[in-house]
């Protein structure tokens, strides 16, 4: 397994993270973390989004889509990628989307 | 599973790099030369990041890992393994501890199953191909109107030349069936939830048993690198990138068409709509159909985008062009924004599955800002067109690119 390392201002999460990193596989070392815009439900995001990609996949895609459009990624991630994301998450997660990310 | 990720995102508020309304001018400034046609987002948040074994990319997303490679090492027909773009779909990636990999080959459309090590491998017979890897998707963040998906500029390829076995061979060692009608490629990499379709492709038999076809562990002379999937990839010349795949662990002939996520939903192009001549019946439907060969298509490399030139002073305009197979004929070149058109000179034929460079000789006339475009043609006599083909996914991009060139 690959040496994983990030800068962290908080020693004490990292040496949480280095904790956790020893039991999961790292896709690639010196992952920064992504801020997406602080707006209500942006922790609902980061919970439920984070764990199978990096954040910068949502910035990536933006602002072109319009609602349907997030709608639609909301539920692939859900139906075609296996997302473990409720009902009442998910919707909370493609409003963050529509009003911070889409058109 | 999501444990580590939250505490990714947790320790590190206040390290943002990206999402602040950033434009293309401060993309430069960091060194990017991205294109304008991007969406705002990429253009503000791409950053150029270094993964381990790699000069600094152009880092689209860090996991899964997508890193496109900068226009300016595809001035050259090879392009540097430590500057080869990084695409992969799952974020679990192992490093592949080679005296222990192993690769199974089998399948219900073999007559036998078996396992071979990386040093049997090695002692089969060995073959070369310069082939370019291009992602399906490449160019899909100039879409108009964008497309969701990775939102690659033009650096989502290379071209390399790859050692390694005849799948044939491989699949000799097993026995064909007559009713083999695919053959799936596994890949060491998975996803981070079980409930995710794991990366598994398939090709048509009668891809499989080319000579070209290869599942090569050398690249450019070199073990191939760990994010371009160590210690073996299939190479499938002429054919998008999807189906190369890396790490690879399974190999299997079946009779029926693999009919997973990614075979039977993703990587889809709407069935007519392209010039490609390469067929995957077994994987058809009324409506659609899996990508299979590249297009014709070809890139300007010389100059940036509006890089400065002075009347009178020559200019060379070089870059690259490939096909899907077929080889390059022609490149044509126009510095009038595409009302006037001159043959441009072909550099050495490395194959015809790899990048062809071009070069002209510009002698700009007047002051002012001049479109130079170029456009190729392959032997079969397919070019590229100047209209964008819509297609759900964003796939086969071969718009003919240009850049605009500033004469003082």
């Amino acid at each position: 397994m690959r040496a994983f390392t990030i800068a962290f201002a908080n020693s004490l999460a990292a040496v949480a993270l280095l904790a956790a990193a020893a039991v999961a596989l790292p896709a690639a070392a010196e992952e920064q973390p992504v801020e997406l815009k602080k707006a209500p439900g942006l922790d609902t995001v980061e919970a439920n989004c984070s764990g199978c990609h990096s954040l910068d996949y949502i910035y990536m895609n933006s602002p072109f889509p319009n609602a349907a459009l997030w709608d639609a990624e909301v539920s692939k991630m859900i139906k075609a990628f296996g997302a473990p994301i409720n009902e009442a998450d998910a919707k909370v997660i493609a409003d963050y989307l529509k009003k911070n990310y889409g058109s | 599973m999501l444990t580590r990720r939250r505490l990714i995102r947790t320790a590190g508020a206040g390290l943002a790099l990206a999402g602040s309304g950033l434009g293309l001018e401060a993309a430069r400034a960091r060194g990017l030369d991205l294109p304008a046609g991007l969406p705002e987002g990429i253009r503000s948040g791409a950053t150029l990041d270094t993964l381990p074994g790699k000069k600094p990319l152009i880092k689209l997303t860090y996991r899964p890992p997508n890193y496109e490679t900068p226009i300016s090492y595809f001035r050259t027909a090879i392009t540097p393994n430590d500057a080869f773009y990084v695409r992969y779909h799952l974020a679990r990636i192992p490093e592949v501890d080679a005296a222990t990999w192993k690769l199974a080959v089998g399948g219900d459309g073999a007559e036998r199953q078996t396992e071979i090590t990386l040093d049997e491998l090695k002692r089969m017979p060995a073959t070369e191909v310069v082939a370019v890897n291009m992602c399906s998707g490449n160019r899909r963040g100039l879409f108009q109107p964008h497309v969701p998906g990775v939102e690659w500029g033009y650096g989502a390829m290379g071209c390399a030349r790859w050692k390694g076995t005849r799948l044939k061979d491989l699949l000799d060692k097993v026995g064909l069936k007559k009713e083999a009608i695919e053959i799936v490629f596994d890949g060491a990499d998975e996803p981070i939830s079980d409930k995710t379709p794991d990366f598994v492709k398939s090709i048509p038999t009668w891809k499989a048993i080319e000579d070209t076809t290869i599942v090569a562990y050398e690249m450019n002379g070199q073990p191939l690198p760990h994010l371009n999937g160590f210690p073996a990839r299939v190479i499938v010349p002429g054919w998008t990138g999807v189906y190369w795949m890396k790490h690879i662990t399974s190999i299997k002939a079946v009779t029926k068409p693999e009919s997973g996520f990614w075979m039977s939903t993703a990587y889809r192009i709407p069935l007519g709509k392209f010039p490609v001549v390469a067929r995957f019946t077994s994987q058809e439907t009324a409506v659609n159909t899996p990508i299979t060969e590249m297009v014709v298509n070809s890139l300007i490399t010389s100059s940036a985008d509006d890089s400065k030139v002075k009347v009178g002073v020559p200019v060379t305009i070089g870059g690259i062009a490939w096909d899907g197979g077929y080889g390059i004929n022609s490149v044509e070149v126009s510095s009038d924004g595409g009302k006037t058109w001159a043959a441009a000179k072909l550099g050495e034929d490395l194959g015809r599955f790899a990048f062809r460079t071009f070069s002209f000789d510009y002698v700009p006339k007047t002051r002012g800002k001049q479109t130079v475009m170029a456009r190729a043609t392959n032997r079969i006599g397919q070019g590229q067109p100047t209209e964008l083909i819509a297609n759900p996914a964003g796939y086969h991009n071969n718009v003919v690119h240009h850049i605009t060139l500033e004469a003082a």
